[in-house]
């Protein structure tokens, strides 16, 4: 690359001041983080703290009541969700949300759409180009599938396949939108030991590709083990943003977001 | 050779010798309604099947196709094949129009849109009467020909029709069978896990309903130029209902589901006129057990039943 750059110029998100309020309640106070190129940030806060909310403000799903998100140099915060996707940002969900009776093949081809050209009457007209297209992109898919070790698994009914398996499916879906950065909403819930343990390796093998990461986990030991750093959110509002030696050394954090258990584990 | 080239070119080839076969003018008409019937129930499963959008008032598409063609061949005078591109475009124009802001609903509040938006049109037919001829309906619609061939006869009609069928079958076949095709299918299923994919999916349903509108209209076309007397009762509510009978009947979310629905809800009424009096009761009973035994619609239903009574054997 272009040799070491300071920190900040590194940045491919970028959210400033981002307020949003549900009725009475201050979903997030004026909250404002980077996250740097090819690192991965872990996010973590009690329930309600507000995870979600910005997950789904910085997909678009969700529109913020103040505050700006820059994503690669590029103000993103009054795009339509489909404008973010194209310009690089996926995400998987807390329950998940894969597409009944498809196909994981099928599924991952969804994930496709922004990739590909053809539209309408590309479908209608089926010109050489277009065959030539959904030929490239099923071979991408399998490559996908090879990648997040899915293949074997390619034409089974994706709903079908225990929780570890759909779970990794959806980072397949997510993977296919050719995404800059990934959100992954709580990816290891309802997952076994080694299930987390081949969902660490699946992160770090993402993250070598030069993607971004972010990820709302409770799984502390996984949290600990594949972010580079962690931004804790309380009642809407960031109250620290550190390594993770940082964050297990901060009394404050620990005493008050992650309970006296996780430090009788350190 | 390929299984699926093979079932479609036997239901040509079928199609095609019960046209050649059949010498009976009432059954001809019969199997012409039929396919009439299944262009409409077509375009409406491409809408509720694959995307998943309900919709109340696509009766109003069939009018907009029928009293378009019926103004401007019968009244201005104009060749009715032009007729056809102008009902087609007005009918798409206003499915943009009226689709535009109800696509945003869903579920319930959708299908309350589109029942107001097919009354209002229904409205309309009965109230310009200058223009539609009003309640007693509209006559002097000419009858289709094509350079040496008249579509006059029951057989040249009915061939005509089908050909239609075939043309819009293929095209349903091609978008179900592309991104598109997938990415309805993606809008079916979960929505919001379709839109965080990058699928545009208010852009697509207006896509798929305006489509869904021009095979209506072409649909009307067809009605009105072979039955030749139009009235707005054609294309009021109940039209709207038995397009959506036909395809939940026959079967959601496949473009045999849509002919098989035509086929059962146009020969139904026919077999049923024994009962007199008792009809409707005797059609409604024999919908309710259909769905009852088999919710997910004829087509499917029956591949069900038949691939269980094979296993058994």
């Amino acid at each position: 690359m272009h040799g070491i750059r300071k920190e900040h110029e590194n940045l491919l998100l970028q959210v400033k001041g981002l307020t949003k309020q549900f009725g009475g309640v201050k979903a997030q106070d004026n909250v404002s983080f980077g996250v740097e190129q090819g690192s991965v940030l872990g996010l973590i806060g009690p329930n309600g703290a507000g995870k979600t909310t910005l997950f789904n403000m910085i997909t678009g799903v969700c529109v913020q009541d103040k505050g700006e998100i820059l994503f690669n140099g590029h103000a993103i915060e009054s795009m339509p969700v489909h404008k973010r996707v194209a310009a690089g940002i996926a995400r998987t969900f807390q329950n998940v949300e894969l597409f009944p009776g498809m196909t994981v093949l099928e599924n991952v081809l969804v994930g496709m759409h922004v990739r590909l050209k053809s539209g309408f009457w590309g479908a209608i007209i089926r010109s050489p180009r277009v065959v030539k297209e959904e030929r490239i992109a099923r071979e991408k898919a399998l490559e996908i599938l090879e990648f997040t070790g899915l293949l074997s698994y390619a034409d089974r009914i994706a709903c079908d396949l225990p929780v570890g398996r759909q779970k990794t499916a959806e980072i397949a879906r997510a993977l296919a939108t050719d995404p800059l950065l990934i959100l992954l909403d709580e990816p290891a819930a309802g997952l076994n030991r080694i299930e987390t343990q081949a969902l660490g390796a699946l992160i770090c093998r993402i993250k070598e590709q030069g993607i971004t990461l972010m990820l709302v986990e409770h799984d502390m030991g996984l949290a600990m083990e594949v972010c580079d750093k962690i931004l804790v959110l309380d009642r809407g509002e960031a109250i620290a943003l550190a390594t993770p030696q940082q964050i297990t050394n901060d009394q404050k954090v620990m005493d008050a977001y992650l309970g006296e258990e996780f430090q009788c584990l350190n | 050779m390929d299984k699926k080239l093979v079932h479609n070119l036997l239901f040509i080839a079928v199609v095609a010798v019960t046209g050649m076969v059949v010498e009976n003018i009432y059954l001809l008409q019969i199997m012409t309604f039929i396919g009439i019937n299944t262009l409409l129930a077509l375009g409406l499963n491409m809408l509720m099947g694959y995307a998943g959008q309900v919709s109340l008032g696509h009766g109003a598409f069939y009018g907009i196709g029928a009293y378009a063609t019926a103004y401007l061949s019968g009244t201005l005078g104009i060749s009715p094949w032009a007729a056809l591109v102008c009902a087609i475009v007005l009918s798409v124009a206003v499915a943009f129009v009226v689709g535009r802001p109800t696509l945003k609903l869903s579920g319930y509040y959708l299908g309350m849109g589109t029942l107001g938006f097919g009354m209002i049109v229904h409205i309309l037919f009965r109230e310009a009467g200058s223009i539609t001829g009003g309640a007693s309906g509209f006559v002097g619609i000419p009858m289709l020909t094509l350079g040496p061939l008249s579509f006059e006869g029951g057989r040249n009609y009915f061939y005509l029709v089908w050909t239609v069928v075939f043309g819009a079958i293929f095209l349903c076949k091609r978008i179900i069978d592309s991104k598109t095709g997938r990415a309805l299918a993606a809008i079916h299923g979960r929505e919001n896990a379709a839109v965080a994919l990058g699928v545009d999916a208010h852009a697509l349903k207006l896509n798929i309903f305006m489509f869904s509108a021009a095979l209506g209209a072409m649909a009307g076309f067809l009605y009105a130029h072979f039955v030749l007397f139009i009235s707005p009762d054609s294309f009021g509510f109940m039209a709207s209902v038995k397009m959506v009978t036909m395809v939940v009947i026959g079967g959601m979310a496949n473009v045999w589901g849509a002919l098989i629905g035509a086929v059962v809800i146009t020969l139904l009424p026919e077999v049923l006129h024994g009962f007199a009096d008792h009809e409707m009761i005797v059609f409604g009973l024999i919908l309710m057990g259909v769905m009852i035994v088999m919710p997910q619609g004829l087509t499917q239903g029956v591949i069900e039943r038949y691939a269980r009574y094979k296993k058994r054997a």
